[in-house]
């Protein structure tokens, strides 16, 4: 596995365009946060492309049927979504990347090495699995305690918490609330380690969502500095990419049952 | 026939994810990533859901492909030798690998007189050629030739597939006979020599009994003779 050392997503890309992820566990708010920055990039003009973790057609509906089935193991549940991510990174990520323009990930490779490694697969082996990803520009990382997170899911527009979500997999209780508690306490950890090992920008997300999003904005704004907006058309684009990221869908429970 | 439990298993045959790898491939819109994963995720299942439980249960298992071909078709299509490979660390070794090894030119002609060429068998994805034939010579020529490689490394048994399917068979028999009766043997060594140590163990438990025995006999108070003494 000494592959991981010198892979790729510990390397800067080389492309022209910029990728910039946001982090955190269920709850965090880092959906809302990714999606005013996506209007607030769009405003200034910059063709922003988004895409969101385990959304691929091509595994989207195994995954579905899996889940629901409940036949995933740690295992090939980890596959699953290095499968989708691939798909991702190779069709919606790559392209727009190499032409220059911007792009935004709701999740990415971090989630996996959190979630997997609290599901107990190898952490040498998720990162080798992974090692054909791209070093994002920007990843932030929403820190949030497990109750704030709870508080918001259960409250919020879903009022409810997914089999998942809260590891009901593991085994750790039969409670949803309790094993939601502990699973993602330990995720929660693994995220902590992963902020030092890949220098991910720690974000405070009990603060309130306009106090953050100031932040992200100062702190994207230093990371396009150098960056040149390119865009082929000047016409709006909103038919083809809005679409995928108005709020009913991206924060639904349409939408939310299918990213975990 | 021979009493043995078998189970069979094969490339793409998982349950999970069956549908998901056809309905990928008519598509046709694989990266070499999403590719390789998807067979990764295909193994996994299988290994977990039907190959580690059967051979836990002592089944024989067969399976038709394993992750060789992942690796040979990874290579092919320029991934990393060393990525494919790591991918697939999770997997068992096996007992035994037979390749049936063929020359591209009378796999071309079996191809067509039975099923015909398809896109995949092609690696038209690799646009290697301008049409079907070429492009299959091509890759499967590639495909060849990485697998000799692997041969080489991982020890596969070579049978010569361009012989008649009876004298394959007759060849693979002769493999697989000895690889069965040696764990056979093996088994069976391990049951005796696990019945020789019960025994064992027994036996010196049994002594230890006798000897606490013979002493609590020894530290028996003396009176109780006695009587039949005097």
């Amino acid at each position: 596995m000494t592959t991981a050392a010198k892979a790729p997503f510990t390397m800067p890309h080389p492309y022209p365009g910029k990728l910039i992820v946001v982090e955190g566990i269920d709850g965090s708010g880092k959906s809302t946060q990714l999606s005013l920055m996506r209007k607030w990039l769009d405003s200034q003009g910059n063709n922003v492309f988004f895409t969101e973790w385990n959304s691929s057609e091509l595994v989207k509906e195994t995954t579905r049927r899996g889940k629901k089935t409940k036949v995933l193991t740690p295992l090939t549940f980890s596959l699953l979504h290095a499968t989708d991510f691939a798909n991702r990174l190779y069709h919606q990520i790559l392209p727009p990347l190499k032409a220059g323009m911007i792009v935004l990930a709701d999740r990415y490779m971090y989630t996996a090495f959190a979630r997997d490694a609290v599901r107990g697969v190898s952490h040498s082996w998720v990162r080798h699995l992974y090692s054909f990803a791209v070093k994002p520009d920007l990843a932030f990382y929403f820190r949030v305690p497990i109750e704030v997170s709870l508080s918001r899911l259960l409250e919020g527009t879903r009022a409810e918490l997914k089999y998942y979500e809260a590891g009901m997999d593991l085994g750790l209780s039969t409670n949803i609330v309790e094993s939601f508690k502990i699973f993602q306490s330990r995720v929660l950890n693994e995220y902590d380690k992963i902020v030092d090992e890949f220098g991910l920008t720690v974000m405070d997300a009990t603060l309130e969502i306009d106090e953050q999003q100031e932040q992200v904005r100062e702190i994207v704004s230093k990371t396009l500095a150098s960056y040149k907006p390119k865009r082929g058309s000047h016409a709006k684009r909103e038919a083809l990419f809005w679409r995928r990221f108005t709020l009913p869908e991206s924060e639904g429970a349409e939408g939310e049952a299918d990213r975990h | 026939m021979q009493g043995y439990g078998v189970l069979t298993t094969g490339w793409t045959r998982s349950e999970l994810m069956a549908k998901t790898i056809a309905s990928a491939k008519q598509g046709n819109i694989l990266d070499p990533w999403s590719y390789s994963l998807l067979y990764a995720t295909d193994f996994a299942d299988r290994l977990e859901h039907q190959i580690i439980p059967a051979l836990r249960s002592g089944f024989v298992v067969l399976s038709d492909r394993y992750i060789y071909t992942a690796f040979a078709r990874n290579v092919v299509r320029g991934c990393d030798r060393e990525w494919i490979r790591g991918v697939f660390g999770f997997a068992i070794v096996p007992d035994l690998v037979c390749y049936l090894r063929i020359d591209v030119d009378t796999l071309a002609l079996r191809v067509i007189e039975s099923k015909g060429m398809t896109y995949w068998e092609s690696g038209m994805d690799m646009r290697l050629g301008a049409d079907l034939y070429d492009s299959f010579k091509k890759y499967q020529g590639m495909i060849i030739e990485e697998s000799d490689k692997m041969a080489e490394e991982f020890g596969f048994q070579i049978v010569d597939a361009r012989r008649p399917p009876e004298e394959i068979q007759e060849a693979l028999r002769a493999r697989i006979l000895p690889i069965l009766k040696e764990s056979r043997t093996k088994r069976i060594s391990k049951a005796a020599a696990e019945k020789a140590a019960a025994e064992k163990a027994a036996a010196e438990k049994l002594a230890e009994k006798g000897a606490e025995k013979s002493s609590e006999k020894a530290s028996e108070p003396a009176p109780v003779k006695e009587p039949a003494t005097t």
